[in-house]
């Protein structure tokens, strides 16, 4: 794999811009006319950028058995004209990579129950397959299993809530305090992440965004009543991952056994290292920390809170007061 | 730049003159039709062979041939039919749904091969942009550092090896892998395969291989059998059997929500005024124990004696 070709911040090598300038033209030649502002915004470059490659393409010069210059082209009056083409009017086949990345989050779009119009997903799927040809094969090497339990009706009200603004009544588990919790929030966004559902919303009740997940979600109802999200709520930047730290958590930190290592799997640690013997030590920073007590009885002798002292101290107290139950 | 450029000039007027060829052209041809070659013959030899990997590499498929049996030097073409992507057309939905595909593997490992294709449809005459559809943002991610190489092993059909913690194991042990596919299941990645330590089919959770994957075998050399569903593999190993057994719970009154969803049956105590009893299916005692405890003295383990147990030392364990 070559890498991510356009998506970092390394200076464009020679062969980047040949993959460029090999879609341009047929990026034109398909369009007949295009504005050049447009075509440098369709391919992330700015416009000075985009005249030299059109230049540069213009310039091609083949010089046997005759000279020519296989491509012909103008720019007069910011549109592109791409009058002669030679054999480059198409774009190049997709690569494996290409095809896999495209047909792999194709065939997880349509494992999310009535995210999307199954006709046209599988429309597309079915034309992608047949563009990509021998391309395409890898792709069945990777699949996504979407968790759809108990989201599917849910999932398409909310959809419709999302577009139509209302208001939503929520009636929610919180299973790090074994609570069923009661809200109104006003919906923003459905998030699919790494086959999980979630609903982006601001919480009346917290007064912030928070992150629903669907399969917590005991009961809906959708308001007759227009969402009023706040202009300074903030939407989660999924790509910097789905729950970050706040400045005002709480930093616990526990030591682990080897068959506790899973706890690093499940949750989002800001620090993770190896103490020996398949033991380990972990940070993670929370809002609250009675799901970390609870988290602390089910590890027992696999998981020792560590800091703050406190929550070891409460734990400790947790773990008596349990233990008094079976004592007859 | 400059020099950036000119083999930028170079590889593009080489691709336009093998694309534009009828018959097999020779090296000296090649050289004869494309500017920016140097005089020596060694010295464009040795340029052009790194241009052919550079064409390959991108996926330009590069033919070489002879035009007839008495040609005794073989000459070079890039037949436009292998070049070519087919032609494609999308109707407007269509192409709102592979705009929303592409932003998928956003910041993820093949995040550029996306874009890349991305482009190439756009190049196509299809207008698909990367841009939210409204209300929804679906991703996948690849934190683990395993995905990469693993995913390049499973393309190019190409064994492995790596570093793998097991369960519960203290140690990583190296483990060979004729990896089959990856698939994703409830949020975490895996690979499935046949493991050739064991002569078993094998699943590894790519967030417990410790330290690089390495290539052990040439490409190719991996047969995945006819009628594998990796994903079946990778599901089949993820359930565990089901043998049911039925647990009697005491439970605070109000709490234990989430086991009262799974509840079969439910009273109040009579002996312990406040509190409720409970009835309710569970298989694997090791997990059911761990949970029951994680609940305190909310919830309190009746029956049977070995779930009773498993809670007792979970709070020991957590009391010492």
């Amino acid at each position: 794999m070559s890498g991510a070709p356009g998506t970092g911040t390394h200076p464009a090598t020679a062969t980047d811009r040949l993959q460029r300038l090999l879609a341009l033209v047929p990026y034109v030649v398909s369009r007949k006319v295009v504005g050049l502002a447009e075509t440098a915004a369709a391919f992330g470059v700015s416009e000075p950028q985009l005249v030299d490659d059109l230049n540069l393409l213009w310039c091609v010069e083949l010089r046997s058995p005759d000279p020519y210059c296989p491509i012909d082209l103008s720019y007069e009056g910011g549109e592109i004209e791409v009058s002669q083409a030679e054999s480059i009017d198409r774009p190049l086949r997709l690569g494996v990579d290409e095809a896999s990345a495209l047909l792999v989050a194709l065939r997880m779009l349509a494992e999310v129950p009535s995210l999307e119009d199954r006709s046209a997903l599988s429309r597309t799927i079915a034309k992608l397959e047949v563009a990509a040809g021998a391309a395409g094969a890898a792709s069945a090497q990777v699949a996504v299993q979407v968790d759809d339990r108990g989201a599917g009706s849910m999932l398409a009200r909310l959809r419709d809530a999302v577009q139509r603004g209302r208001r939503l009544h929520l009636s929610y588990y919180v299973p790090g305090r074994d609570e069923a919790t009661e809200r109104d929030a006003d919906p923003m966004r459905l998030l699919v992440v790494d086959g999980r559902t979630y609903l982006e919303a601001w919480c009346l009740r917290a007064e912030a965004v928070r992150l629903f997940r669907l399969d917590r979600v005991l009961a809906l109802t959708v308001l007759d009543q227009p969402a009023a999200v706040p202009p300074h709520a903030q939407s989660v930047d999924v790509d910097q991952g789905l729950f970050r730290p706040s400045p005002d958590d709480v930093e616990v930190v526990l030591e682990l056994s080897p068959l506790g290592r899973w706890v690093a799997e499940y949750y989002p640690c800001q620090a993770v290292s190896e103490l020996g013997d398949g033991r380990l030590r972990v940070s993670l920073r929370t809002p609250d920390t009675r799901w970390v007590r609870r988290l602390a009885l089910r590890l027992g002798e696999d998981g020792r809170v560590i800091a703050p002292p406190e929550l070891a101290g409460q734990v400790r107290q947790d773990a008596a007061a349990a233990l008094e139950q079976y004592t007859p | 730049m400059a020099m950036s450029r000119r083999k930028t000039e170079r590889l593009l007027s080489l691709v336009v003159c093998l694309l534009s060829a009828r018959r097999y052209l020779t090296a000296s041809q090649i050289r004869d039709a494309v500017p920016g070659y140097p005089e020596s013959f060694d010295a464009f030899k040795r340029m052009f062979e790194r241009d052919k990997d550079e064409l390959r590499e991108l996926g330009i498929p590069l033919e070489t041939g002879t035009n007839s049996s008495l040609d005794e030097e073989p000459g070079y073409r890039i037949p436009r039919q292998a070049y070519g992507l087919p032609e494609i057309r999308l109707e407007p939905d269509e192409a709102a749904i592979l705009g929303l595909a592409a932003r998928v593997w956003r910041r993820a490992e093949l995040a550029g091969a996306a874009a890349g294709a991305l482009l190439k449809l756009r190049a196509a005459g299809i207008d698909a942009e990367e841009t939210t559809q409204p209300g929804i943002e679906p991703r996948l991610q690849t934190g683990e550092p395993a995905f990469g190489p693993l995913w390049q092993a499973v393309r190019d059909a190409r064994p492995v090896s790596f570093g793998y913690r097991a369960a519960g194991r203290s140690a990583a042990q190296q483990r060979h892998l004729e990896p089959w596919g990856v698939v994703n299941r409830h949020g975490r990645w895996y690979v499935a395969g046949h493991d050739t330590d064991r002569g078993e089919v094998r699943v590894f959770r790519l967030s417990r291989i410790d330290g690089p994957v390495s290539f052990s075998g040439p490409a190719g050399a991996v047969t995945v059998p006819p009628g594998t569903d990796v994903r079946e593999t990778v599901r089949a190993w993820d359930t565990q059997p089901e043998t049911r057994r039925t647990a009697v719970l005491r439970l605070r009154g109000g709490a234990g929500f989430g086991l009262r969803q799974q509840a079969t049956g439910q009273r109040p105590d009579p002996e312990h005024p406040g509190w409720d009893l409970a009835e309710m299916p569970f298989s694997d005692l090791g997990w059911f124990g761990d949970h029951i405890a994680s609940f305190g003295a909310d919830v309190v383990a009746i029956e049977p004696a070995d779930l009773r147990e498993a809670v007792i030392g979970r709070l020991k364990g957590a009391l010492a």
